[in-house]
């Protein structure tokens, strides 16, 4: 395609200029001329596209709707005019004025690279919509498609048109990249777009043209010192600009995965940190929640479609309060009779790991089952230019830091909480003043478990949904614990976030099995140096 | 949980009990295996031998978890990764006795050649040598329990903190060697083996050898462990898991002890992988996933804590009621095995061997009272 409009270029620099010309005498609104959509729609390939771009960069009215009929196979010509024929009737092409269309009309046809050009065409229309979404979408459009010279006039008309700043620069951007090449012969040009470039830069594909420009002369670099020079210095501010993307992309997937961790570990640290008990099925309580998400969908869906957005606001209690049932169930059944034994609550709630993750395959089948994202948790926001932040992940970081925040005002400002605590800090002591300690091991048992619904119903929003859900985060969740202590909530949200950061640096450099192996060895070493984890409540105890 | 008698390690009954257990598994199984003819009801069918000397091995790892448990009350979620590290080492032996006969024709084995390597990595080097592969068996678990244990136990990790990082450390073993990198064979493990000191595998005569083996093996290692735990060593190991403060300010150091305990039982994990891999023919990473080690733990639960013959038995009897389950009813194994894993802890205690205990007391008594009146 770019061979053809360099050839076509070459070929006629005098047409350029009067369709220039024309342009400047039409503006600023040029209807399409019953010329011009005959040459749009007849001659061969290279004609019609050096016509279609002439008429985009004028960016005649009406001509939206003349490519659109194209597209839809709707164009017939008779002599020298274009008829638009649609089910309600014919109209000009030019004019728009209904007519009836003479028999001997021929249908137009148009060859795969035509429909490609009118299809971008249409999609650099879109730059002067005036929906900002639409425009979005065609800035978008025009800078992964990585355009041409040939639409440089479309480019400054739109950067002229464009209120908003941000989307003027992201043109200008792309103006840059295109002014930049070696063909264009305007040495000051070039020094100005090096300039834009390393002004606002900020892609990958920037990066790549840059390098492109510097190399040597004879592979078709930069021939200029000068223009080197800038590009030099563009190159650099590119790189240092990726470079922070990246940064920044580690430490948000870093923050994502310790807000998940946190969500997973806050439930244990309770359970643990209360009742000394290793809760093994604390990653299948995290599944039951996920699926009690995936039966409030599926009702939303049967019962309720219109309100489907707003499904998982109602998934959020729903999952909390199924878990938490479970975990009282279990409590009540068998957790109970194993205080004070914790390596058989170990292998007891091990055994309803089994059970519970059985249960769920005969009920749900062993497949995994699809958890749709509402409309507004799809979708992403981009920042530093490529880096683009899911907004289910956004939202499940917002959300841990919630849950956070309840569970400290729960376990520090109410009675429970209180109790909690005595519990924690001295279960005799606190029994001798009253407190009814199997009621708050029952209370506390079930909040952690309501927790890992929570955390299940957030998971449900990242990925798949299956019976397995549990296992693949339950190792790493147990050493959030292990690494941040027992007893305050403080040391489970170092560790989270420490272990999700870390992790995901870990993986950057070495890939993800490795720096889990070497996470847990840092781990085994860390806790050489302090056995009671980074915060532990002190004690004169030596068992502790 | 009594403390042992402090008589001899080994009792009549014992004795008796261990001679039975000689006599069936060097006399009776081979000659109603290879001696009776197919067709009698007293046949032993060869896979029936295979599946035993299979649930031997497992027994063994029953055995070993039953000393550091049991006896000294570390729940270790890591021994699956001990038992598959000297399965690999087996393995790797194994694979190398292939030799050209693998479907690419290749010195190398078979993954090798299909990851395209041309040589074999380092950590091969010793994979020809029958001798060294036997050192290995038993120095790759031990060292890396060793290693692990001291610092584990140094720092004083206890209780389900340490059930935990084992937990995680035979996951990340896991993972290890699920990757095509590391050299294993990736999520295939080994498999496709031919033959064992240059015999072939797949003949009655080996499948009977490799059996006796095993049950000579597992025998050994209960006298063996019997005569540790009712030496002044296993008192003190004992004394550990029932007050390790105490036996610290009466001026035992616990951490040679653990340690030691722990190797030992690594080493009998690792043997019983190594025993194991050319009874079933394979060895793939899924021997380390966290829910083979915490099923090692359930064994020996059923069988009893704080006796050896119990997380023997704990072992044959779970892997007979799985083998038989996975075949008849494969839905309902996972409710039994979590059942059981529930049931256990809250009704059994002190599993199988405490319920024999209360049992025979209660029937002295009974007889006890009859003699009286």
């Amino acid at each position: 395609m770019v061979s053809n409009y360099t050839a076509w270029l070459g070929r006629g620099p005098l047409r350029w200029l009067m369709c220039g010309l024309m342009a400047l005498a039409a503006w600023p609104a040029h209807a399409l001329t019953p010329e011009q959509a005959f040459s749009l729609a007849s001659g061969d390939n290279d004609e019609r596209i050096a016509a279609l771009q002439a008429s985009l960069a004028r960016g005649d009215e009406g001509l939206a709707v003349f490519l659109q009929a194209l597209l839809g196979e709707q164009v017939k010509i008779s002599g020298q005019r274009v008829y638009i024929v649609q089910a309600t009737g014919a109209q000009d092409a030019a004019t728009g004025a209904p007519v009836s269309v003479p028999s001997d009309a021929e249908d137009v046809i148009n060859s795969n690279q035509m429909r490609r050009e009118i299809d971008a065409a249409l999609a650099s229309l879109k730059l002067f919509s005036t929906d900002l979404d639409e425009r979005r979408q065609a800035v978008r459009f025009l800078s992964a498609e990585g355009a041409d010279e040939s639409r440089l006039p479309l480019l400054d008309k739109a950067l002229q048109a464009e209120p908003g700043a941000d989307l003027q620069a992201q043109l200008q951007l792309i103006r840059a990249t295109l002014l930049i090449s070696a063909s264009n012969s305007d040495r000051d040009v070039r020094i100005e777009a090096a300039r834009t470039l390393a002004q606002s830069g900020r892609t990958p594909a920037v990066h790549g043209l840059l390098l492109a420009r510097l190399a040597p002369s004879e592979q078709g670099g930069e021939p200029d010192a000068t223009v080197r020079r800038v590009l030099t210095m563009a190159l650099s501010q590119v790189e240092s600009r990726l470079a922070w993307a990246d940064r920044m992309g580690v430490l948000f997937t870093g923050a994502s995965l310790g807000s998940i961790l946190l969500l997973v570990a806050l439930g244990l640290a309770i359970t643990y940190g209360l009742m000394g008990v290793i809760n093994m099925a604390h990653g299948e309580l995290m599944m039951v929640g996920a699926y009690a998400t995936y039966i409030v969908q599926n009702l939303f869906k049967a019962w309720w479609p219109g309100a489907f957005d707003a499904y998982i606001l109602a998934a959020i209690p729903v999952s909390f309060m199924v878990s938490a049932l479970v975990g009282v169930v279990m409590e009540r059944s068998v957790i109970r009779w194993l205080y004070g034994r914790p390596l058989e609550t170990l292998l007891a709630t091990w055994g309803i790991s089994l059970v519970l993750m059985q249960a769920v395959r005969s009920i749900f089948g062993a497949q995994n089952v699809l958890v749709e994202n509402p409309s507004w948790l799809s979708g992403g926001v981009e920042v530093l230019g490529y880096l683009t932040l899911p907004y289910n992940r956004i939202a499940i970081v917002v959300f841990a830091l919630l849950v956070l925040a309840a569970v400290s005002w729960l376990i520090t400002c109410t009675r429970l909480g209180l109790f909690v605590r005595g519990v924690t800090q001295n279960r005799r002591m606190a029994a001798c003043m009253g407190i009814h300690t199997a009621r708050i091991d029952t209370c506390a048992f079930a909040l952690g478990s309501g927790l890992a619904g929570l955390a299940g119903c957030a998971l449900s929003q990242l990925g798949n949904v299956g019976p397995d859900l549990g296992q693949g985060y339950i190792i790493d969740s147990f050493m959030v614990v292990v690494l941040g202590g027992v007893g305050q909530l403080v040391g489970t949200v170092y560790a989270a976030l420490g272990l999700g950061v870390l992790n995901k640096l870990l993986e950057g450099w070495q890939g993800a099995v490795l720096a889990k192996i070497m996470v847990l060895g840092l781990i085994v070493v860390f806790i050489q140096k302090r056995p009671q984890g980074l915060f532990a409540l002190k004690g004169r105890s030596a068992e502790a | 949980m009594s403390p042992a008698p402090a008589s001899a390690s080994l009792t009549p009954a014992a004795w008796a009990g261990v001679s039975a257990a000689l006599i069936a598994v060097c006399l009776i199984v081979p000659i109603l295996n290879l001696a009776v003819t197919p067709g009698s009801v007293w046949h032993l069918s060869g896979q029936t031998v295979q599946l035993s000397g299979k649930i031997m091995c497992y027994a063994l790892c029953a055995l070993a978890m039953g000393l550091i448990w049991g006896y000294t009350g570390i729940l270790s979620l890591g021994h699956g990764l001990f038992f598959a590290l000297g399965g690999y080492v087996m393995g790797m032996y194994l694979m190398r006795q292939i030799g050209l006969d693998g479907n690419y024709r290749s010195e190398l084995p078979d993954f090798m050649v299909f990851l395209d390597w041309k040589e074999l990595p380092w950590h091969w080097a010793l994979s020809d040598s029958f001798i060294a592969t036997m050192i290995l068996v038993v120095a790759v678990p031990g060292v890396l329990a060793w290693v692990f244990g001291y610092f584990a136990f140094r720092s004083r990790i206890k209780g389900v903190y340490f059930s935990i990082i084992t937990q995680a450390l035979t996951y990340a073993a896991m993972l290890l060697f699920f990757r095509n990198e590391t050299g294993f064979g990736g999520n295939n493990g080994f498999t496709d083996f031919k033959r064992l000191l240059s015999l072939p595998l797949a003949t009655p005569g080996m499948r009977m050898s490799l059996f006796v083996l095993t049950g000579l093996v597992l025998i050994g290692c209960y006298v063996a462990s019997r005569c540790l735990v009712h030496s002044k060593y296993g008192r003190v190991l004992q004394a550990i898991r029932d007050a390790e403060v105490r036996v610290m300010f009466t001026g035992y150091n616990p951490l040679h002890y653990k340690l030691s305990v722990w190797v030992i039982s690594a080493v009998m994990c690792g043997v019983a992988g190594a025993l194991y891999v050319p009874q079933v023919g394979i060895i793939n990473p899924s021997e380390m996933a966290p829910a083979a080690g915490i099923e090692i733990a359930i064994w020996t639960a059923v069988g009893g804590r704080g006796t050896l013959a119990g997380p023997v038995a704990g072992a044959m009897l779970v892997n007979g009621a799985k083998s038989w389950f996975t075949q008849a009813l494969p839905e309902v194994w996972l409710y039994l095995l979590g059942g059981l894993f529930i049931a256990v802890t809250l009704f059994l205690p002190q599993g199988l061997a405490g319920l024999a205990q209360t049992l025979h007391g209660a029937w002295r008594r009974r007889n006890g009272n009859r003699a009286a009146a």
